[in-house]
């Protein structure tokens, strides 16, 4: 597991992900299920798509205009949810949201998206570390009719 | 010349504060601005001493507060120089340019007139305009800005036509600081009957503002950008477009009588705009905020003001990472970006070295096609600041690259 402690691997994982972010550009395809995002604290405006078959989330795409910590963010998600499970990604908002929230939380699971684990220092950019997040969960939550 | 000195020690918020383990430094005064004890104290003075409504009391109490509500209209007569019932109370720009889009302008335009704006407008000289022009099916024409982000006048007088109803402009661009020559707007609108509608939300506070040497209709402003409360602002109309507009408050204290069969006799403006009991408090603070104001002195306040911005942007042209982008207007606003470092993780990294800022685009989100960039980072300077703020201000500046120290202190 990462090390909580080293503020410099954190902070290279974040820059590393704002500057190459990963899954970003969204395609063209009727298939993926859409969502656009905004935060009232910031400008950040994201679309985020997600493709799911047979209940695993085969594809994340996200693409717009964002901080660094709501890109970076987003971009980590990216990695950590495709190839799970629609029940599992819900389990890693879960965990996610209770980093955030500074609650006891699984680290194992959020992998790289641990090193947002101090973002509430900042109080204005919690909502740009979960913008992915709630949108991920707003596309789940849409799968329920 | 001002004691700045005293002045500061006058601003509960700028006795010792810190933020995140750093004296404060509060450059944010154009979202707000700090207020003095003597503001604070009479609205507390208020509610301790003489708590009564408006209006209607035939009890000594009652009318303390009545005196005291009233000599305020009188005040801020003064201070923009027009008549004592020119003078609305509001509850800030927004409600103030509201009212007279709702007010106003549905109930004397028609399909087909023209409304100019500009690209540098604030959200609330924006949206309600939207509003109406969707309503009434009007057409909304937008006036080009020069370089220095100000309506360019032989732009605009071009634009101006026999449908063109109302020109409603900043005087002073929320986040270019950028002036609007409104003496000579004024002259060419009136020429073609145009009506001109002015935010002044970011000059009354800082700059003698004269509504009759202005010329315009309607001029908006705010009392808590100018050291006053909340919650309180004023619309100035001259009496005869007051006469024209309706009210959007209907209720106790703005009529004279009615019936049962319908009928109703409403009060002359500016009291048939303010219906159900007003922010008494607010105002009685508004009043203690331009007496404030104008024993330090609105020519002293700009002219210090002016000599804060361009000692600020000489400091921040020496760093190389600094881009800014109104160095060469005098309010004091300076919208800038830290290179290479998106805006609004610049304010969350200043926030973590105790400086308030603004990033974003600040509500006027039509400006960043003028400007080319997504959001600014926006300092905004009040006649309190110092020159020693400023240093502090540019050291942090210097380390802008380094901006995740934020998150890992």
């Amino acid at each position: 597991m990462l090390s909580l402690n080293d503020p410099m691997i954190k902070r290279s994982i974040i820059m590393d992900h704002y500057e190459n972010p990963r899954n970003k550009g969204l395609v063209d395809d009727p298939r993926y299920l859409k969502v656009n995002m905004n935060s009232e604290s910031c400008i950040d405006d994201i679309d985020i798509q997600i493709l799911i078959e047979n209940n695993i989330i085969k594809d994340f795409r996200f693409d717009g205009v964002g901080c660094t910590i709501s890109t970076a963010s987003t971009s980590i998600l990216s990695e950590l949810v495709i190839g799970c499970s629609v029940e599992e990604a819900y389990q890693i908002i879960k965990e996610y949201d209770n980093m955030i929230k500074e609650e006891p939380f699984n680290s194992d699971l959020l992998q790289e998206a641990v090193v947002f684990k101090d973002v509430s220092k900042q109080a204005n950019r919690i909502k740009c570390a979960m913008i992915g997040f709630n949108g991920l969960l707003e596309l789940l939550d849409s799968l329920k009719g | 010349m001002l004691d700045i000195n005293k002045i500061r020690k006058e601003f509960p918020m700028l006795d010792n504060k810190t933020m995140q383990d750093h004296p404060l430094v509060y450059f944010d005064n154009a979202a707000t601005s700090l207020k003095p004890s003597c503001v604070i104290e009479a609205m507390n003075d208020y509610y301790y001493n003489f708590n009564s409504n408006v209006h209607r009391g035939d009890y000594d109490l009652a009318a303390k507060a009545d005196k005291t509500y009233e000599s305020t209209r009188e005040i801020v007569a003064k201070f923009i120089n027009c008549s004592n019932n020119e003078v609305v109370f509001t509850s800030g720009t927004t409600q103030s340019l509201n009212l007279v889009a709702f007010g106003y302008a549905l109930n004397n335009l028609k399909e087909n007139d023209e409304i100019i704006l500009n690209e540098a407008e604030h959200a609330s000289n924006i949206l309600p305009w939207y509003e109406i022009a969707n309503k009434l099916k009007l057409k909304i024409v937008f006036a080009p800005l020069n370089s220095l982000g100000e309506v360019d006048i032989s732009s605009l007088e071009k634009l101006i036509n026999e449908k063109t109803k109302i020109i409603s402009i900043a005087y002073v661009s929320n986040v270019l600081g950028s002036t609007n020559d409104i003496k000579t707007i004024t002259k060419i609108a009136h020429n073609h009957n145009i009506v001109v509608v002015v935010d002044a939300a970011q000059a009354v506070p800082h700059k003698k503002v004269d509504v009759k040497d202005l010329d315009c209709d309607f001029l908006a402003f705010s009392g808590h950008k100018l050291c006053g409360p909340t919650g309180i602002g004023v619309l100035y109309g001259k009496y005869d477009l007051l006469c024209k507009t309706s009210s959007m408050q209907l209720g106790g204290g703005m009529n004279a009588k009615f019936d049962s069969c319908q009928n109703m006799l409403l009060k002359k403006p500016p009291y048939k705009f303010e219906g159900g009991t007003p922010a008494i408090a607010e105002v009685i603070g508004l009043a203690q905020a331009i007496n404030y104001l104008n024993n330090i002195g609105m020519d002293d306040i700009e002219s210090y003001e002016k000599e804060l911005k361009h000692y600020a942007i000489n400091k921040l042209k020496e760093l190389d990472n600094i881009e800014i982008y109104n160095e060469n207007n005098d309010s004091g606003i300076i919208a800038f970006n830290i290179k290479n470092v998106f805006c609004q993780d610049a304010g969350s990294y200043f926030n973590s070295q105790g400086i308030a800022v603004r990033s974003g685009h600040h509500c006027a989100k039509l400006l960043p096609n003028f400007l080319n960039v997504i959001g600014t980072v926006r300092a905004s300077l009040y006649f309190y600041n110092t020159k020693e703020e400023i240093d502090r201000f540019v050291e942090v500046c210097k380390h802008g690259g380094d901006f995740l120290d934020a998150f890992f202190k």
